[in-house]
């Protein structure tokens, strides 16, 4: 039976009606008309549904909807401010670290993650990113990117 | 994700008697915290099971990691591997246990995961126990008829199956003053790459002259502790004679992860790398 669920998702409060035990990933992608997150291997394996949940990083195909009932969501669509990018969306822009997309999402949010909590990797990007699989850039671009991103903040770039 | 979601039930409990009563009146209910497990069998369609009980709703009661005054240390069930893993006390006096929480999976994962529910699934690979096991963990168990107290090292009856009755929750992992001083401990995964990988094999050990703590994943069908090798040791066995019964106390597999030949291997090259180490702190 679908339950009505509500959370805020990128600051705005949105209600799904959901099979509770549904993914959060396909709550986002089809209940909440948020395809920006993708799906990668449904099982926690790849980083690409990665989204942040109650300022935590997670895998989207791992949270069944009913847990975040009330939660604050934050997806790719979020980043943006009006037609300025995010500093980690910039960077990955500038320095080619998406080729065919479909882990960038994701990695753009452990990113945007590790910027404002660099505490909680303490091994820096690498341990950061762990999470994140990606098959085409060989991850080089990646973290070149990254630290493109903290060029950008540091030099006054939209980011939070 | 293989499973049809429509037909699956789920309550979500607001108080812990809630919970209780719910595990007391509706039968085959499986609890779910981090669901880093419960929703990979879902996407692989590996369980039947049709009725959850996620726990979410009882964070404010289970979240924590709290160090008494007594000198203990209580993991709630709801508590995740990022909670451990950055304690100021778990860091300074569990040391295994930061380092099992930071090779579970990937942040994402640590993030959601809870050791409750590593204890609870039962794997044999699980990373956590063998250092739950070093510490002399127990488990409180808690049902409307009341509440009980088991070792760790007791709790596992065989493959994923263990003492907990289906009207019962864990709710805390209770740990005992460290007995070891950090540089007498020993934490060792071996899988197939750094980040995201299930173990071949997994050893969590320690040892001062208050005793000696063997404990292993992946050798077994369930974790374990090898009591009779830890006792040689005690008795001032050598490393050779240490091997001779540890290998009679595991059983290795072959399985889709490794070979029961390699996993013998890596065990002995884990125990004599332990006892060198700890040569030069004795
Ligand atoms: C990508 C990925 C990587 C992983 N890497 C590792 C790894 O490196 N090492 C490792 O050991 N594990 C790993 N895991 C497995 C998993 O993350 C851990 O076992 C984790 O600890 C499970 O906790 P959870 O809270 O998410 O469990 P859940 O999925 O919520 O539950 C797991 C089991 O415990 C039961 N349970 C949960 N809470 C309770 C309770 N309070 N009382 C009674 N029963 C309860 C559930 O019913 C279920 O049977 C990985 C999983 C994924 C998806
Ligand atoms: S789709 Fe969630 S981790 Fe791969
Ligand atoms: S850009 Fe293709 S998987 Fe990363």
């Amino acid at each position: 039976m679908k339950q009505t669920i509500s959370f805020t998702l990128n600051g705005n409060s949105v209600t799904v009606e959901s099979h509770p035990m549904q993914p959060l990933l396909y709550a986002l992608r089809e209940d909440a008309d948020a395809p920006g997150t993708k799906y990668g291997c449904g099982e926690g394996e790849c980083g690409a549904c990665t989204v942040i949940l109650n300022d935590e990083l997670v895998m989207s195909c791992l949270v069944p909807v009913v847990q975040a009932e009330g939660a604050r969501v934050e997806t790719i669509e979020g980043l943006a401010n009006a037609d300025e990018l995010h500093a980690v969306q910039q960077a990955f822009l500038e320095s080619g670290g998406a080729q065919c997309g479909i882990c960038t999402p994701g990695m753009i949010m452990a990113g945007v993650h590790h910027l404002r909590h660099p505490e909680r990797a303490p091994g820096g990007v690498p341990e950061a990113l762990e999470g994140n699989l990606c098959r085409c850039t060989g991850y080089t671009r990646i973290f070149t990117a990254m630290k493109r991103a903290k060029e950008i903040l540091s030099a006054g770039g939209t980011g939070s | 994700m293989k499973t049809n979601v429509a037909e699956l039930q789920v309550c979500s409990p607001r108080s812990i008697d809630e919970a209780l009563q719910q595990r007391r009146d509706i039968p085959g209910l499986t609890p779910i915290a981090g669901g880093t497990e419960v929703l990979v069998w879902l996407n692989d369609a590996k369980f039947a099971g049709k009725t959850y009980q996620s726990l979410h709703g009882l964070a404010k009661d289970w979240r924590y990691v709290r160090a008494n005054k007594d000198g203990t240390l209580g993991i709630g069930a709801l508590a995740t591997y990022s909670d451990v893993r950055f304690h100021p006390v778990v860091k300074e006096r569990y040391p295994l246990l930061v380092e099992s929480a930071r090779v579970t999976g990937a942040l994402q994962i640590q993030n959601r995961g809870t050791p409750v529910g590593n204890i609870a699934n039962g794997s044999p690979a699980a990373d956590t126990v063998p250092s739950l096991l070093v510490y002399d963990a127990k488990l409180k168990l808690k049902s409307l008829r009341g509440e009980r107290l088991v070792d760790l090292k007791d709790f596992f009856t065989g493959y994923r199956r263990n003492v907990m009755t289906s009207d019962e929750l864990i709710t805390e992992i209770v740990l005992p003053p460290p007995l070891f001083m950090p540089a007498q401990q020993h934490y060792r995964k071996v899988g197939t790459r750094e980040a995201q990988a299930i173990s071949k094999v997994v050893f969590a050990g320690a040892r001062s002259a208050a005793g000696v703590r063997l404990a292993w994943g992946s050798l077994a069908p369930t974790t374990i502790r090898a009591l009779k090798t830890e006792a040689a040791l005690q008795n001032g066995a050598d490393a050779n004679a240490a091997w001779e019964i540890l290998q009679r106390e595991i059983a290795p597999i072959d399985d889709i992860r490794s070979t029961a030949e390699y996993r013998r291997k890596v065990a002995r090259n884990i125990l004599f790398e332990f006892l060198n180490k700890l040569a030069n702190t004795l």
